[in-house]
């Protein structure tokens, strides 16, 4: 029996692999729900400065809701619900979609700032020159908007790498969840917790750095753009 | 899918005892996160590096970091270095700790917006260091740190629930709970989400009304 665990530990991959697999999950869990938060965040925003009542109610209820409940217990519905629903997905898709939902509601009052920054009178002159609504949008507002809004934008894809942690509670086998499991066979949690934290905190650093460096682009960028 | 109100009402008890111990657990993380965070804010805006060195450390770290990690870390890992801590202790110090690091980032920047013009007059009126901390420095930061304040104040809330994760019997864990004994799903989590929904809701309702007392003499 002795023999056959040690063996087992043998065949077992190294820690440092395992957290590398970790880190791989939380980066591609958060930037697909970064990724899908974008996209219903500009939906939603959209619908929240519409002229209809109903979409404004709507959108309204969505970011109050999304933004008042903790994004642990909208995995858990998520993570819970899909199945009652017929839909049986694994974890990591149930996570993407609750950190994409969760993310929409605050990138979509992110964007609300980058949208009411755009002068009124450029949708006007597009309608003018035979744009149509949706083209309006597609080509004028939404640019200027992500553009406004991108700052925001960064900050809110660090906060949801930082956020993503609770989806090891939903079984996806992030950094969080593998340092967990590493922790389970050597039994030192100080070590590995730690060494986890640092993990995000770097991915943190450079994430934010690399914030800057978009945000100084884009501003030479729209300097050019307004000449 | 049915709605089985009766359900509810059975675990009522259970559910206001978590509810009770989200707010208290709050509550005691919040008062330690507002002390600790100004005395960081404070220590930001020291001239000497030795001070501000080890706070900006201590700040991007808690700030860098997820809350669980930190959780795990003191919890699980606080026996092997011999300090056991009960997971109330460790909920109240790790949103503490938590929400310290990034209140001394909004006390900072308010002590930054009060503006240089404001110091020169009170100088300029002979106003001793004191009273000019006192009557003219503090109330003005403090009313600009109310804003992020009440924001961040409503994240802690939220991210009280990740204590349930640590074992803490709170809202989260109980509805938990109440789940894997009924194997109902619908109805404990439509509680669970309407409860924490309306307490974010009645936090920012609160928040905004002090917004607006103390911003009155701005208008």
């Amino acid at each position: 029996m002795r023999a056959a665990m040690s063996d087992l530990l043998h065949i077992l991959p190294p820690s440092a692999f395992v957290l590398l697999l970790g880190l791989i999950t939380t980066l591609a869990v958060s930037l697909l729900g970064n990724s899908l938060g974008l996209i219903v965040g500009i939906t939603v925003c959209l619908m929240r400065l519409s002229l209809n009542r109903t979409a404004r109610v709507i959108a309204a209820a969505y970011i109050s809701f999304f933004r008042g409940v903790p994004l642990l217990v909208q995995l858990l519905i998520i993570y819970y619900f899909l199945p009652i629903i017929g839909l049986d997905l694994p974890p990591f898709f149930a996570a993407v979609i609750g950190l994409g939902a969760c993310s929409a509601a605050y990138q979509a009052e992110n964007l609300r700032g980058g949208f009411l920054i755009v002068p009124r009178g450029q949708a006007e002159a597009a309608r003018a020159f035979g744009y149509t609504a949706a083209q309006t949008r597609r080509y004028i507002l939404v640019p200027q908007a992500l553009r406004a809004a991108a700052p925001a934008l960064i900050n809110e894809m660090i906060l949801i790498l930082k956020a993503s942690s609770p989806v090891a509670v939903v079984g996806v086998s992030d950094l969080t969840r593998e340092s967990q499991n590493i922790v389970a066979r050597d039994l030192n949690p100080i070590k590995w917790y730690l060494i986890a934290a640092l993990i995000y905190l770097a991915i943190n650093l450079i994430l934010a750095r690399l914030g800057i460096a978009v945000e100084r682009r884009l501003n030479v960028g729209h300097g050019a753009a307004t000449l | 899918m049915t709605f089985d109100l009766s359900l509810l009402a059975r675990y009522a008890p259970q559910l206001l005892k978590g509810l009770e111990l989200t707010v208290v657990v709050w509550l005691a993380g919040c008062l330690l996160a507002v002390v600790l965070g100004f005395a960081l804010g404070c220590a930001l805006l020291s001239r000497h590096r030795v001070v501000t060195f080890p706070v900006r450390c201590y700040v991007e770290f808690f700030r860098g970091t997820p809350l669980l990690v930190q959780l795990f870390v003191a919890y699980y890992g606080g026996p092997s270095i011999g300090i056991t801590l009960n997971a109330f202790t460790v909920g109240v110090f790790g949103l503490g700790f938590y929400g310290a690091a990034y209140f001394a980032e909004i006390f900072r920047a308010g002590f930054a917006s009060v503006s240089a013009g404001q110091i020169d007059a009170a100088r300029s009126f002979g106003i001793p260091r004191g009273s000019r901390i006192r009557r003219i420095i503090l109330p003005q930061m403090l009313v600009l740190s109310v804003p992020p304040g009440i924001t961040l104040l409503i994240i802690l809330l939220k991210d009280t629930a990740i204590l349930s994760i640590v074992t803490l019997p709170e809202l989260t864990f109980q509805v938990t709970g109440m789940t894997i004994e009924t194997f109902a799903f619908v109805e404990p989590f439509a509680a669970l989400a309407a409860l924490y929904w309306g307490l974010t809701e009645l936090v920012a309702f609160l928040g905004r009304r002090a917004e607006y007392r103390l911003g009155r003499y701005l208008q």
